[in-house]
């Protein structure tokens, strides 16, 4: 595993702390497991359907994960009870699947990652279930829209701040509330690597974006209040006016010629 | 799965304490005791008075702290 500053290397002040660079032969495993979850996101958009229990989507994950041969990268992190995360409405991100029903109308995100050959694959998505409202509706283009201009910021010679502003450009015109406590993140043989990837900040600063480096981009956005709280649970994430939130996540990796987002089919 | 986001600032080492606890200082004029990241006591890093240290504040008690990084 290559360090931006290995011991034994030429010192580079660039480099941020702990990123690091994947070899070519560690992309391919990288997509191999993205592959795998967008997979597993894809059966799972299929299945949803009013009048499903959220746990019956992570029985599915963990079905799907396993046929294609990975393992699931959420369960049992930090103690995380679940192979995804399935987030309706008011939760932002986090939702553990249980007996929570799906209804018609709901805005439902599913956050799901996977290990291939050690190395994480992590994505997420925000399904409307049947006819939703207007508004909704304009919450989810408007969050994958700025999923979309980060990714397009993730060049070489750029930096993280760059993807950060490209996300922060789209949603703060559009008044939502854009979520600050939970951030993107490197991914590779850890689910969570440096650098952090916040959905927000001025343009041209933080860690230099190279070839090699792979990261999750992943806003979270709010009809109401950026604000959240932790429910008692320890995990699930709400937000705290009770209003409906989005999410959408790919793990991308920067090549020489700009983002290969790694979690698409 | 989006990651918490911890509190990370840059600090200089101003007194090395037993047990590899250090007192950092930090930009903000406040000073910290930060003790070393098990990344840097397995890898043998000397953290000395006077460098440079990335400190990852603990959200609870912004006090104290975890060293995770020594500049060059």
């Amino acid at each position: 595993m290559a360090d931006g500053n290995t011991p034994g290397r030429v010192f580079d002040p660039t480099a941020a702390p702990g990123v690091t660079i994947k070899s070519d032969r560690e992309l391919r495993s990288m997509r191999e497991a993205g592959r795998v979850v967008a997979r597993t996101l894809e059966l799972l958009a299929g299945a949803l359907a009013p009048g499903l229990p959220t746990r019956e989507l992570d029985r599915l994950a963990r079905k799907e994960i396993k046929a294609l041969g990975a393992r699931p990268s959420f369960l049992g992190y930090l103690g995380y009870p679940a192979a995804i995360c399935v987030s309706v409405n008011e939760e932002v991100v986090h939702g553990i699947p249980g007996d929570r029903v799906i209804k018609e109308g709901d805005l439902v995100s599913i956050d799901a990652g996977a290990i291939v050959d050690g190395f994480h694959g992590d994505a997420a998505v925000t399904l409307a279930v049947g006819a939703v409202t207007g508004d909704r509706k304009a919450l989810v283009e408007a969050t994958r829209t700025a999923l979309e201009r980060g990714i397009e910021a993730a060049r070489p010679g750029n930096r993280i701040g760059d993807i950060s502003a490209a996300v922060e450009g789209h949603i703060r015109p559009l008044a939502y509330g854009l979520v600050r406590e939970f951030v993107g993140h490197g991914i590779g043989r850890k689910l969570h690597e440096p650098p952090s990837v916040p959905n927000f900040g001025p343009p041209g600063e933080g860690p230099l974006l190279r070839p090699g480096m792979t990261i999750a981009i992943e806003p979270m956005v709010n009809l109401g209040t950026w604000k959240t709280k932790t429910l008692d649970d320890g995990w699930t994430v709400v937000t705290l006016d009770g209003s409906v939130s989005a999410h959408f996540e790919h793990s991308i990796a920067i090549t020489e010629t700009g983002p290969e987002v790694l979690t698409a089919l | 799965m989006p990651k918490k986001e911890a509190i990370e600032v840059e600090g200089t080492v101003t007194e090395a304490l037993p047990n590899a606890v250090f007192r950092v200082q930090l930009p903000t004029g406040h000073a910290v005791l930060a003790h070393a990241s098990g990344k840097i006591r397995m890898n043998f890093i000397r953290v000395l008075p006077g460098d440079r240290v990335l400190v990852e504040l603990s959200p609870y008690d912004l006090t104290r702290g975890r060293i995770t990084y020594r500049f060059k």
